[in-house]
């Protein structure tokens, strides 16, 4: 095989696995999108209590993925009116259980960003604590770089990949 | 034949054996760069002169290709090897003064019995006309590689006063898939990429490979157990494991002492990451650190005194000494915003990193053998990781990525000579040279 032809097949190659990913990707559940825009619209509390239904169905529960900026791990104000909600949730219904998986962009090392998602993780650990929810109904879990939802070099895949996934494990 | 002609049939005559590789394993090797104080060195094609069936293997071909990616030798190129003696008493020195080469291999592979070869070689000193080596070696065809590989050390040994690294293993991941369909696998192959056989399989992310110094077990890092970090020991012979750490949190970073008895790891069971060493007789675990930061990725010096470590105690990554025993730490590196993933040399004199500077990712090479240190680049970004040092300090092996997905490429300590090894599905990662393997 020749130099010529190997670029092309690497190029084809590459395109393929593009075209592939794309297909495949996985929606997030309710994504907000990673941009720090203004505070997006959300439905305000709910007044009664929340029942596992609310969380297919309440525009604020379904919110359950949150982004970080790089190598932070701040709440941005957006997240918010979801920290209070979903405390609200796990106050309402003490035999649910959380979930929450932290992640980080690819850059840098793989073991120094397993400790970020971590950092993460218990970011909006802390947050939804500070609104009341219990630490028991809390388990956080750090996947690092190795589970991103987008697989390209660029700023707006690496923004896409900075954050904490809301997952519950008992409703 | 035309000097642009014998070029080019050279040039060919270096693609041509990638390709077959291509082929029978699915990787590819390409050496990008040269150097051009390289040693030049003639390594004779060796015939087999037995009754028998002849050897898969071309064993002068295996020789000239570890030396060529070394670095530090050039390997005349089989076309323009125009007489082809098979022993000392066959050469005639003027024709290898004339081709300008230093160095001179000969041998020929001849029957063992019981279905084995014995390979009959000697290294020459094209200048002083005289034997610089001479032995025999014997193998099962199936080991002819490693034969070839063992030559090339010791030559590599004879001529340079350094030990060889070419008869050595290599870890590392490979990532196949996306999402629910991530398919992950821990390979180990020989250090040119050849007999790659998988260790173990995974849906869920597999990472750190780190040898134990007899180069019989792996430590490494797994998801599977409750989709946490956990860490496993895996006997490459027996491929019988076992779990030695799964705490509440992070469970990574495993680090085998050079005494093989304790592992340096990442807990964050207290809250936050922290170094710890496990006495592997009785689990026992000494922290190390304890500090609001994130310190992770220990490597201990070659004494086993010391464990080199990644930690963000400063506000960003760098890199950070402290006794493995426990105590104060020292910063080690200043230069660079992003330092971490270090790899030691055996004798402690060289620390190479991955070195970050905005969105750009280099090897990065601290060099400590002469009064101040001193920082050489490996690698050209602008997303390279993991480096690892070969046993001997003479290469390099780091992860890159082309495109969307991850390769591996081995540097010569001093740069000059980078070769890439690609697999041809999916992503490479998480590199790891293993230690010297011995004869049993």
């Amino acid at each position: 095989m020749n130099k010529t032809s190997r670029i092309l097949l690497t190029a084809l190659l590459c395109t393929a696995a593009v075209a592939c990913s794309k297909k495949v990707k996985e929606v997030p559940p309710a994504d907000t999108g990673p941009s720090t825009g203004t505070v997006p619209d959300t439905a305000p509390v709910t007044p009664g209590a929340y029942g596992p239904n609310d969380l297919d169905t309440d525009a604020c529960l379904r919110q359950r993925v949150v982004y970080f900026d790089l190598d932070q791990d701040a709440l941005r104000p957006e997240f918010q009116a979801a920290m209070a909600c979903h405390a609200k949730y796990l106050r309402d219904r003490p035999s649910s259980r959380m979930s929450l998986e932290g992640n980080a962009d690819e850059r840098g090392s793989r073991e120094y960003n397993l400790g970020l998602g971590e950092r993460r993780g218990n970011a909006v650990s802390s947050a939804l604590q500070a609104n009341g929810g219990s630490g028991s109904q809390i388990t956080v879990t750090s996947y690092g770089e190795e589970r991103p939802t987008c697989t390209e070099s660029n700023e707006d895949c690496w923004a896409k990949n900075r954050r904490v996934e809301i997952v519950y494990t008992a409703k | 034949m035309t000097r642009s002609l014998r070029l080019l049939a050279s040039f060919l005559a270096l693609l041509l054996p990638f390709a077959a590789i291509a082929q029978q394993q699915g990787l590819e090797i390409d050496i990008v760069g040269g150097n051009a104080s390289a040693l030049p060195i003639a390594v004779v094609p060796m015939p087999y002169q037995g009754s028998g069936a002849a050897p898969q293997t071309d064993v002068a071909g295996v020789i000239r290709a570890d030396l060529d990616r070394s670095g530090q030798f050039r390997g005349l190129p089989e076309q323009s090897i125009v007489e082809r003696p098979t022993r000392g008493s066959e050469i005639q020195y003027p024709t290898w003064r004339l081709l300008k080469q230093d160095f001179l291999v000969v041998g020929r592979v001849v029957d063992a019995g019981a279905g084995s070869y014995k390979v009959e070689y000697e290294l020459f000193d094209v200048a002083k006309q005289e034997r610089m080596l001479g032995f025999a070696m014997t193998a099962r065809a199936n080991a002819m590689r490693d034969v070839a590989h063992q030559i090339a050390d010791a030559v590599y040994e004879k001529i340079l006063g350094v030990r060889g690294a070419f008869w050595t293993r290599v870890a590392y991941v490979t990532a196949t898939g996306r999402g629910a369909n991530s398919r992950y696998a821990l390979m180990v192959a020989d250090a040119d990429g050849y007999n790659p056989q998988t260790v173990v399989r995974s849906n869920l992310p597999l990472l750190s490979p780190s040898w134990s110094p007899d180069g019989r077990k792996l430590a490494y890092v797994s998801f599977e157990h409750n989709s946490n970090s956990s860490i496993y020991i895996q006997d490459l012979g027996t491929g019988a494991r076992e779990r030695v750490s799964s705490f509440r949190g992070i469970n990574s970073a495993p680090s085998f002492s050079p005494d093989g008895r304790r592992l340096a790891l990442t807990l964050s069971r207290s809250g936050n990451p922290e170094i710890y060493v496990m006495d592997l007789g009785s689990k026992a675990l000494t922290q190390v650190t304890n500090q609001f930061g994130i310190d992770t990725e220990p490597t201990w010096s070659a004494d086993g005194s010391t464990l080199y470590f990644t930690s963000d105690r400063g506000g960003r990554p760098q890199i950070y000494q402290a006794s493995a025993s426990g105590g104060g730490a020292t910063r080690v590196t200043f230069q660079g915003s992003y330092n971490a993933s270090a790899t030691v040399s055996y004798d402690g004199k060289k620390i190479a990193v991955a070195q970050g500077a905005g969105n750009v990712y280099r090897i990065a090479l601290l060099d400590r053998s002469l009064g101040s240190p001193r920082w050489s680049t490996l690698s050209p970004g602008s997303l390279d990781e993991s480096p690892s040092f070969a046993p001997n300090a003479s290469m390099v092996l780091y992860a890159a990525r082309e495109g969307s997905r991850g390769v591996l490429y081995a540097v010569s300590a001093d740069a000059r000579v980078r070769q890439r090894l690609v697999l041809a599905d999916g992503d490479v990662r998480e590199p790891a040279w293993g230690p010297y393997r011995q004869q049993r």
